[in-house]
Formats: structure tokens, sequence, C-alpha cells
């Protein structure tokens, strides 16, 4: 009896996971035709930033869902994408791909660094931190001349191209890469939840002793997650340079960025799959329309709804509003 | 090298600020034997097994695994060198499934999430509870969260197991069947150190007894030469009844 239920248990593990990626593909398959039925610059630009931001907010997810480091800088990884992107192409002439790349790479080792003493603080401490740390590093841009300080960096415009990333007519190539960065962040999400470092970031998450006691690095497994986070989340700042073609330090390295990247995983899930897209669907729109028929100058009316929005699902549904979906699947699973 | 303790405890000493909770204790945990550590409570038990365990750090001494010094190695470390351990209050990571939970554990010893989830399952089979690996950890009752936490050190294959008072507040029934795994798990050849200090849960289980009283070793023996010994008599009821 044991040997066939665990071997039942093993086929049901691997058909599960089967099935969660062959959804997943349907569902990146179905948003690839979303271009083809909107023609509205205004309408795509806002469906751009949705999916930047489900990709960006499910970068946060493997460090503050997953591995339960809750940061409120990741601002400082987007603008460091979002810079070394832009100082690349405009002072040295690199492809975007190198900026993306090499952006990617300065962050996630911006992250060790950072990581070795602040992630010896806990729970709130470290956040505070985070927060903290942005903060400097927005100072520092504000204040450093060759990156343009204060003003800022301003991409030239270039006829359209891919090698660039430029493209002023039609912005569905925008779209594209935006949906093929989500779709890269969600699959290493998939392969790294069902792997060592999923589970022990879900330990150190649960019970911190506990994990160590059962051989869990707890350092290196927060070491990690930052690094990997922070990797995809200075990717997607520099796509976003190269989307909006014009950066300042306030524009890509705000507080409302972390905010932006954290918010979407709260209220659609934290530490589930697609909790960040669901989340990064209701949200991103929700800012947009709110700036554009609100008011235009001001940025605080959409966070008073944000803000209202995570009371009322942290008031209702801790676990994100994905848990209204999945409750009746995991009954489903344990009888 | 069967002969080498698997545990070798010279001088061990903790302080807690001015409290010296363990002063100087030598102990030795023979190969494949179930040792019991016992006293009445602030005896210092629990500290003992928490720098075995490397929980935390000692204040003085040396502590030897399979012969090998283990003293300034983390807990992970030594995990991974073999040894086990539970918790008095169990400490299951509540938004994972049972399975999942003894995974974790399992990643130490196989690096693929397959062979990991097999051997939990194999695990849970083993402690009783492989009806359950798809259910919350949280949902479990009190009894089976701790069977929960011997599959989750179970799958780490230690050579050591300690168990922090896996017995206690268990009914009867339950006790009689955590007495049978943990016979089950010694005879897998698995060396297992209990802390309890509720008598007649342990006597007949261990073959031997190590009784500690503010700090220091106090006794140590077969079970029947200890509970006869007048000086843990003494330190579980006090002094008057030694005079009676």
């Amino acid at each position: 009896m044991s040997v066939s239920t665990a071997t039942s248990s093993m086929t049901t593990f691997v058909a599960g996971r089967r099935r969660q990626l062959i959804v997943a593909l349907v569902v990146f398959a179905l948003i690839a035709l979303v271009p083809r039925l909107v023609s509205d610059v205004y309408m795509m630009n806002v469906l751009i930033l949705t999916l930047l931001f489900a990709a960006l907010s499910q970068s946060w997810n493997l460090l503050g869902g997953y591995c339960g480091q809750v940061s409120l800088g990741h601002a400082l990884y987007f603008g460091i994408g979002a810079y070394a992107t832009s100082l690349l192409y405009v002072k040295f002439g690199i492809t975007p791909w190198g900026g993306l790349l090499a952006g990617g790479i300065l962050a996630a080792l911006i992250a060790l660094a950072l990581g070795y003493p602040s992630f010896r603080l806990k729970g709130h401490y470290f956040s505070i931190a985070t927060i903290v740390i942005a903060e400097i590093g927005l100072l520092l841009f504000h204040n450093w001349d060759y990156a343009g300080a204060a003003l800022g960096i301003q991409w030239p415009f270039t006829p359209d191209s891919w090698w660039t990333l430029q493209f002023a007519r039609n912005k569905a190539p925008y779209f594209y890469f935006a949906l093929g960065l989500f779709a890269v962040t969600w699959l290493v999400t998939f392969a790294i939840v069902e792997s060592k470092w999923g589970y022990w970031w879900r330990a150190v998450k649960d019970n911190a002793d506990a994990a160590e006691s059962l051989g869990v690095t707890i350092f290196q497994s927060k070491m990690a997650a930052a690094a990997i986070s922070a990797f995809f989340t200075a990717v997607g700042g520099g796509f976003y340079a190269a989307f909006v073609s014009y950066i300042d330090p306030d524009s890509v390295m705000h507080f409302r960025f972390s905010l932006l990247m954290a918010l979407p995983a709260v209220l659609g899930g934290v530490g589930s799959l697609w909790g960040p897209a669901v989340g990064a669907l209701i949200l991103i729109p929700l800012a947009e329309f709110t700036r554009s028929y609100l008011g235009g100058s001001g940025s605080g009316l959409d966070l008073v709804i944000y803000g209202g929005l995570v009371m009322i699902v942290s008031l209702t549904r801790p676990e994100g509003i994905l848990s209204f979906i999945k409750s009746p699947a995991a009954s489903r699973a344990a009888t | 090298m069967s002969d080498t303790p698997i545990i070798s405890c010279r001088g061990v000493t903790r302080h807690f600020g001015g409290l010296v909770a363990n002063d100087s204790i030598d102990l030795d945990v023979r190969r494949g034997e179930i040792l019991g550590l016992i006293g009445p409570n602030g005896a210092g038990k629990s500290t003992l097994f928490n720098l075995i365990a490397g929980a935390f750090p000692v204040s003085a001494g040396t502590i030897a695994f399979d012969g090998r010094d283990i003293t300034p190695l983390p807990a992970a470390k030594r995990c991974q060198l073999g040894i086990a351990r539970t918790y008095q209050v169990p400490r299951s990571f509540d938004s994972m499934s049972v399975v999942e939970n003894v995974t974790v554990g399992a990643f130490v010893r196989y690096a693929g999430v397959l062979q990991a989830r097999a051997k939990a399952l194999d695990v849970l089979d083993y402690v009783g509870l492989g009806n359950y690996a798809d259910t919350s950890a949280a949902d479990l009752t009190p009894p089976q969260k701790r069977r929960l936490e011997v599959a989750r050190a179970l799958a780490t294959e230690p050579k050591l197991l300690l168990l922090d008072e896996v017995l206690t507040g268990l009914t009867p029934s339950e006790a009689a069947a955590g007495v049978d795994l943990i016979r089950k798990v010694r005879q897998s050849g698995v060396t297992v150190v209990m802390v309890e200090h509720v008598m007649e849960v342990v006597m007949p289980l261990v073959d031997r007894a190590v009784v500690l009283h503010l700090g220091k070793t106090l006794a140590e023996g077969l079970p029947r030469d200890v509970v006869r010994d007048e000086k843990v008599i003494a330190a579980y009821l006090g002094d008057r009844h030694r005079a009676a």
C-alpha cells in the first residue's frame, strides 16, 4: 500500500507540474494576441506597464514572497538597471540588450553587498533598512553629475529597431518585450519553486530556526534570493528606460516603484505563482486610469486607492486574491 | 571507529548572563544506543541538547561528533554531518504541505526535487503520516505535528537523532505509538538522544540514562539503577523525602 501511495503521489505531482506549465504557456500565447485587438496607444501603454510590473512583482516575490524578506527598496535595483542601460547606450553606444544584462548583474552584485549587512536584521527592521538604502541611492543619483544628476538622461531619437529597443510609432514590440520578460520571470519562479532553493526559501520564511536545524543555510538562501530578485528587477528597469526614453532619479528610483513592485504580489497572493500577475492586472490599470481621469498632476490618489485595496484584502483574504481560486483545489488535494 | 562515542562532550559549559545552565559537563553518547537525558525542570537538559544540535554556541568546552570536533560548526553544518533534532514545541512550516515540510529536510541529501520528494514520501510512510502527505502542515493535530517533526529530522538521514520531549503531553496510546516509532528508528541504526522530564515514559525505553541537576551530571547508568539513586530521588523530590 505504502509503495503504491508514494508512487501515485509522485505521478500526481509530476502531472500537476506539467499541467501548470501548459496552462502558463497557453496564457502567454493568448496575451501575445492582444496587440492584434488593441490599437489605442494609451491602452497599449497601460498594458505594457501592466506586463512590466507583473514581471517586476514576480521578481520581488522571489525575495519578499517566497523567502519572506520584505524589501521595500527594490526601486534601487530598478533604478540601477535603468541607469546602467541608459548610460551604456547614451554614453558608449552599447546596445540596450548589453545594458540590460550589465545592469542585472550589477544589481545582483549590489544586492549581495547590501544583503551581507542587512540580512542580519529581521522582519520589519530589514524592511526599514531597505527603504533607507534605496533613499540613499536616490540621493546619490540626484547629485551624480556624470549620470545627469537631477536632470536625468535623454535617449537619442533613432529609427525603430530591436537593436536599440526604440519604437516611436508602433508600441507593439514593447508589449512583446514586456510579455517576454514576464514569461521569463514566471518560468524562473516556476523552476525555482520546486527546487532546493524554493523549498529552503519557504522554510526560512516560515521558521528560520527549524530550517537551520534541517541543514538549510539561511544566510546563503537569503543572498541567493536577493541576487536573483535584483537581477530581474534591474532588467525590468533597463527595459523601462528604453520604453520611456528619458529617465531621471525620481522617475526610476522613487519609493513609489518599491511599492508598485511589492503591492501587486501582496494583493494577488504573496509567494504564489500567479499572485503578482493578478495583482498587477488590478493595480497598474487602476493607477494609470486614476492618474489620467482624476487629475494628471498628483500621484497621490492612486496610492490612497492601493492602500484601501490592500487593507480590504488583508482584512478579508490575508493570503491574497488568488486564494479565492486556490482554496477548492487545495481542499481537493487534501481529500 | 565503532568504539568512538558518537557524541563526546568535554567540559561543556554554557552561561546565560550570570546563570550557569551547563557547568562543565562530560558526556559520551554511544553509537546505536537510546540515551535518556533527564532531570527536573531547569536542570539544563534543553541547554545541553541545544548545544549538541548547535542552536547556540558553548561558552566553554568541546563537543565532538564521530570523533570530529564540531564545537565551532553552525546547526546547518551539523545537520549535514548527520545530527538531526526535533523541537519541544513543534515548529512546522505552516505555509507548506506535510510532504513539502519533509522535503525541506531531504534536500540535504538529495539535490533533485523528485528524489527529495520520494525520500520524503518514504519517511512519511515510515512514521505513519503517509495519508497526510498533501495536507497543510497547519492542519495537523499536535501529536501528528510531533510525528512530522520526527519525519523531517529523519529525512536528513541522520546518524544521531535528538528528540526534545516528543512523548510529553501525549495520551497513553499516542505515547505507546511514539515509543514503538523510536524503537524502530534505533533498529535502523540511528543513535537516539531524548530529553524527557517524565521518568515513567522514558525509563522503559532508554538503554542508559543521564540525570542532570543544576547544570551538572548527577548520575549516569542503567535506568533501573538511576531511579534508585539517592541523589536522583533527592533532586526530583527534594531532600525532605530522602530523610523520611
